[in-house]
């Protein structure tokens, strides 16, 4: 359990860690807070050449929140996020979210930008990001981008970031008004990667019917699910029980093959996906009620 | 073993505070922060468990946050301020924490204990009033295989009182 020889480089500019990506293309990998990373480098699963290290690259680190959203710094450090008093205030679904990532020892070390670009299919930030639509800023050798949610998880640990290209900042929008949030998640153990999770948010109609509805799963596929089928079996229905049954069962049952593994078969998954979107529309529809 | 083709000796100078003393010295960059602490400053207090980050052991404060100093580069904490179990106590007087687990048989084996100690430690030092969420969600990021984290639990709650009072 120790990692192979690599090579460590602290860049100080944007400009210089891109150039370093660019001349070790495909033999270097951007270092953050390492929370997934240096495991992967202990047990010698990744084996880079080299290591950019991003930490001593200014301007990397804060979290902004507005009318709009909550901008963030690639290198902000999750436990920044959540212990964000505007963060939980104005949007209590990322502080929640955020509560769910592993333990706080880790949270203190791991960053927003790196849990996005790791891009496990099990991790809570990326189905947020895509739930609500997250916008990501990235710069590499042609220059910066902003790249939607819904073109950024490829499959499994894949992005649609170039090898060059190196994520700076993500934007998350607030909720739409009148609506209900939920985060939803089963693991083993307190902090392990989730079995099965779901992020559903709910809008509602003045006369109580399901006005809109999003529904992310993760740990049940080799990216964050959009559950778009069900979504639309809701929409225009009553905030019921019947309905969020009905929607859990579509969703569960358009998962291709949800991954089979040591700690749940497939067939356990996909039913834990279909209890919890249950549960995560009755609870997100009953904050749209209060909202 | 074999060598591995790129198994060539690349080092970096680094240096750090450890319980108030300054350390600087030459190391690979694969070398992970516990195996710096243990191997090359001889703090064996910190100790090795699960290396991938899960088990809490070798936790230790990174500039005053509770991190896992097994997923850590020791080239990460270059420039940084650290503090180990090591500097706790004041001498041969305990700090409260560690009267606490004392007190309240919070150790069996010993092995996770200096990592439940600084976490507790870092959540002190943000609140002298955590709430029970609070307490539990800091030793969550810990295993014990001995005592059934009851009497941990215990000792976090005398640890808040012991601080208070002091």
């Amino acid at each position: 359990m120790k990692p192979p020889v690599f090579d460590y480089a602290t860049p100080a500019s944007l400009a210089e860690a891109t150039d370093l990506l660019v001349r070790h293309a495909g033999d270097a990998k951007v270092l953050s807070g390492g929370q997934s990373l240096v495991p992967l480098l202990n047990m010698r699963l990744a084996r880079p050449a080299l290591l950019v290290d991003l930490a001593r690259i200014a301007d990397l680190d804060g979290v902004r929140a507005d009318a709009d959203g909550v901008a963030i710094g690639a290198m902000t450090r999750q436990r920044t996020v959540e212990l964000s008093s505007e963060v939980r205030a104005r949007h209590p679904l990322l502080h929640a979210g955020l509560q769910l990532i592993a333990h706080p020892q880790n949270r203190n070390q791991g960053t927003v930008g790196g849990s996005l670009a790791h891009a496990d299919p099990a991790a809570e930030l990326p189905a947020l990001a895509l739930a609500l639509d997250a916008t990501f800023d990235a710069v590499g050798p042609g220059g910066t981008r902003r790249i939607a949610a819904a073109d950024f998880f490829l499959t499994y640990l894949t992005t649609a970031l170039e090898a060059a290209e190196i994520l700076t900042a993500v934007r998350f929008p607030m909720l739409p008004a009148r609506t209900g949030w939920s985060i939803q998640e089963v693991a083993r153990r307190h902090g392990d990667f989730a079995l099965a999770g779901v992020v559903a948010i709910v809008g509602l109609a003045p006369a109580g019917a399901i006005a809109s509805a999003r529904l992310v799963l993760f740990g049940v596929g080799a990216t964050p699910i959009r559950a778009a089928a069900a979504e639309a079996l809701l929409v225009g229905g009553p905030a019921d029980a019947a309905s969020f049954g009905r929607a859990g069962a579509r969703a569960a049952g358009d998962l291709e093959e949800p991954l089979t593994d040591v700690h749940a078969s497939a067939d356990y998954r996909r039913d834990l996906a279909r209890v919890l979107v249950g549960r995560a529309l009755a609870e997100a529809a009953t904050r749209a009620r209060g909202a | 073993m074999t060598k591995e083709p790129n198994d060539v000796t690349i080092t970096r100078r680094i240096s750090m505070t450890v319980n108030g003393e300054r350390h600087e010295a030459d190391v690979e960059p694969r070398t992970t922060l516990v195996d710096f602490l243990r191997g090359t400053l001889g703090l064996t207090g910190t100790h090795v468990g699960c290396e991938h980050g899960v088990c809490g052991a070798c936790t230790v404060l990174w500039n005053g946050k509770a991190v896992r100093s097994c997923i850590m580069l020791a080239v990460q904490a270059d420039g940084a301020e650290l503090k180990t179990v090591e500097g706790l106590a004041d001498g041969a007087t305990l700090h409260p924490i560690q009267q606490a687990f004392l007190e309240k048989h919070g150790l069996q084996c010993g092995f996770c204990t200096p990592g439940f100690m600084l976490s507790i430690y870092e959540l002190l030092g943000r609140t002298s009033a955590p709430t029970e969420e609070e307490i539990l969600d800091t030793l969550g990021g810990h295993l014990c295989r001995c005592t059934g984290y009851q009497s941990i639990v215990e000792a976090a709650h005398l640890a808040v009182e012991k601080m208070r009072t002091r």
